[in-house]
């Protein structure tokens, strides 16, 4: 039946429930180093050192902060210049119409704001949310994993995925349960 | 035991160090502190007092609607301002509002980049506190244009006019770092808030809760990955928040500071005015954390230690202002300027130094007590001293505004200013209004960081296998 779902597609992964982060993080390790590459692991809260132990590493998101503050400094500024002496300039006392420090305090508000919008949505956009629905949801006992419980999911889509195997082998990691993941 | 776990290991032990007086109670794990905090908002019966208290704060906002209302129709005659006083309580309060927000974003950025743990049981609602106050703060600027509909200009927005903000002002310069303030304060606290809500989504038993919690969460599942750019985006914006609230409280100064009225004129007034930020906000911290520990008996997780930190923050800053006071007293006589000399004059025995002796007494004087820790220790007295700074912190913008502006150059063009009833029909109005959003926020959504409460849990519960 198992294989059945596998070999048709309908199933996700299996999932392994842990009842502490160090089972997880030992877990995530040892599956790395088994091979599989196509997992997630689920946590109540974030874990120092569980990402690496699942191969993944996040270059992009310091990236999409940098490009965003640079555009709102940019952007910032040159609407400040374009506004002072282009658009509507004025005489203030006899100042130079482009009298720049005056420019730096609302150029360094737009920096902060744009690089803030970079930060939040991008993250948002790189964990793909919001996506009300996942196949996760449909674990038994995963709503624990926003309370005290710890998941490993292998998942199907991984090339060394087998149903029976990884089974086994998930159950030799201490977990406390091993679930079929439906799609 | 692999070294990543060693290091795993240690952050709760930091925590934990001060087995005295600690950061969280013993005998807490994930699920108690879950279980506890989230059933504030999803089972416990909405006591009594929330319904007394939101009453009460629901009546005073509708003041609020009426005030404005009124000022919209009548102008903004109704309120005492006239020459020479043209910024009277309607700046002082939008200057009051935004110091106190200023501890939220101290509280929820400054103390995560120099990893104080103890932030974490306050965070939550210091920022939601810094949301309110700072919605609080907005309402009087806008109003005092006098056409708040025509607020709007004072954003660079095509027109058919051909108009633009004249950016070399420090008021236009003040648009900018408000709305920044308001809209990354708003950003911050939302991402902060969606594990939570992500916890109240799965622990909720009523459907309306299950759907609303759920939207809000947005789906989120706790993944590595997640956390990971989640962990990556909050350090970000917490270092973004850092230099940001230090700005808005300087370009606040600036307001005043580019100006050539004796008594804002001055170089002191940005750091000054920061530092007063941060012991208003703190007081006002502490006169919310005070009382809503005990109501919902949240003393294992906002502990003494919490308090203590807090008064001593309240006294570091309590005295920066007290140095900036007498800054502007010796500059006043050093700069051999006789305006500059007669406003400091005027502040000791003019018509208004009954304020400037009371504000002395609130702000460098009452906090002096918290040099003892018998009395940082007692909720007592740090509550009334809390409410003196906070009053405090009040007289100092009343003292910095009009006191400056009623007497300036010109003995010909002096006047008095004192406050209508519409100014404090107004002022009482936003006080209504923030109470109102705070009860709601207390019945809607976890005060206290579930998530980050469960980092702080000791981890004796489960021991890594050998």
């Amino acid at each position: 039946m198992s294989d059945f779902h596998a070999a048709h597609g309908r199933l996700y992964g299996l999932m392994a429930e842990f009842d502490n982060r160090y089972d997880l993080i030992e877990a995530a390790k040892r599956s790395h180093a088994a091979g599989y590459r196509k997992m997630d692991a689920y946590s109540p809260m974030p874990i120092h050192g569980l990402e690496e132990a699942l191969g993944f590493h996040e270059w992009r998101m310091p990236m999409l902060v940098l490009l965003g503050g640079i555009f709102g400094c940019v952007g910032g500024f040159s609407l400040m210049y374009w506004m002072a002496v282009h658009a509507y300039p004025m005489n203030i006392g006899g100042r130079p119409n482009y009298s720049w420090p005056a420019f730096i305090p609302p150029a360094f508000e737009t920096t902060i704001l744009c690089a803030a919008f970079a930060a939040v949505f991008g993250m948002l956009a790189l964990n793909g949310l919001p996506r009300p629905h996942h196949p996760v949801f449909s674990v038994p006992g995963f709503a624990l994993a926003t309370r005290d419980k710890f998941f490993l999911c292998i998942e199907s889509a991984d090339p060394l995925f087998q149903v029976e195997a990884t089974r086994k082998f998930l159950e030799s990691l201490h977990a406390k349960e091993v679930n079929e993941v439906e799609r | 035991m692999p070294e990543e776990m060693d290091k795993e290991l240690e952050r709760p032990a930091v925590a934990i160090e001060d087995a005295e007086h600690p950061l969280i109670e013993p005998g807490h794990s994930y699920s108690t502190v879950t279980d506890h905090i989230s059933a504030i908002v999803l089972t416990r019966k909405t006591p009594r007092w929330w319904w007394i208290g939101f009453g009460i704060s629901f009546i005073v906002l509708n003041i609020l609607l009426f005030s404005l209302g009124a000022l919209v129709i009548k102008g903004i005659g109704l309120w005492g301002i006239n020459q020479p006083v043209g910024w009277g309580l309607d700046i002082i309060n939008f200057v009051w509002w935004i110091g106190i927000g200023h501890a939220g974003t101290l509280i929820s950025a400054i103390l995560l980049l120099l990893r104080q743990d103890w932030r974490t049981s306050i965070n939550r609602f210091a920022e939601a506190m810094t949301l309110f106050a700072v919605a609080c703060a907005g309402i009087y600027p806008i109003f005092h244009t006098g056409r708040p509909w025509l607020a709007y200009w004072m954003f660079p927005v095509p027109n058919t006019m051909g108009v633009w903000p004249q950016v070399r002002s420090p008021l236009i310069w003040d648009v900018f770092a408000i709305s920044t303030y308001a809209t990354v304060s708003a950003l911050f606290w939302y991402v902060g808030l969606i594990p939570d809500l992500a916890t109240l989504r799965d622990r909720a038993r009523v459907k309306g809760a299950k759907i609303f919690y759920g939207i809000l969460a947005m789906g989120w599942r706790g993944s590595a990955r997640h956390w990971a750019r989640y962990e990556t985006a909050s350090l970000l914006l917490a270092g973004l928040a850092t230099p940001l609230v230090i700005s808005v409280h300087t370009v606040v100064s600036f307001d005043f500071a580019a100006g050539i009225i004796p008594g804002w004129h001055a170089t002191i007034f940005p750091p000054y005015f920061v530092a007063g930020a941060i012991f208003a906000g703190f007081a006002m911290v502490l006169v919310l954390s005070i009382p809503l520990r005990a109501a919902y008996k949240l003393e294992d997780f906002i502990t003494m230690r919490h308090l203590d930190n807090m008064a001593k923050v309240m006294l570091a800053t309590g005295l920066i202002v007290a140095y900036g006071y007498m800054m502007e007293t010796f500059m006043a006589w050093y700069s051999g300027n006789e305006y500059e000399m007669y406003m400091m004059t005027n502040r000791l025995v003019g018509p208004y130094k009954y304020f400037y002796y009371a504000l002395l007494f609130c702000n460098v004087a009452a906090p002096q007590v918290l040099w003892f820790a018998k009395f940082r220790r007692n909720v007592r007295t740090l509550f009334t001293v809390a409410i003196i700074v906070s009053i405090g912190m009040w007289l100092e913008r009343f003292i910095i505004i009009p006191v400056s502006l009623h007497r300036d150059f010109l003995p010909a063009s002096w006047g008095m200013y004192w406050p209508t009833v519409f100014d404090w029909s107004t002022f009482a109005g936003t006080l209504g209004l923030f109470f109102a959003l705070m009860f709601l926020f207390l019945r809607v959504l976890p005060m206290i960081s579930i998530f980050e409460m469960r980092t702080m849990v000791p981890p004796a519960e489960g021991r890594p296998r050998k």
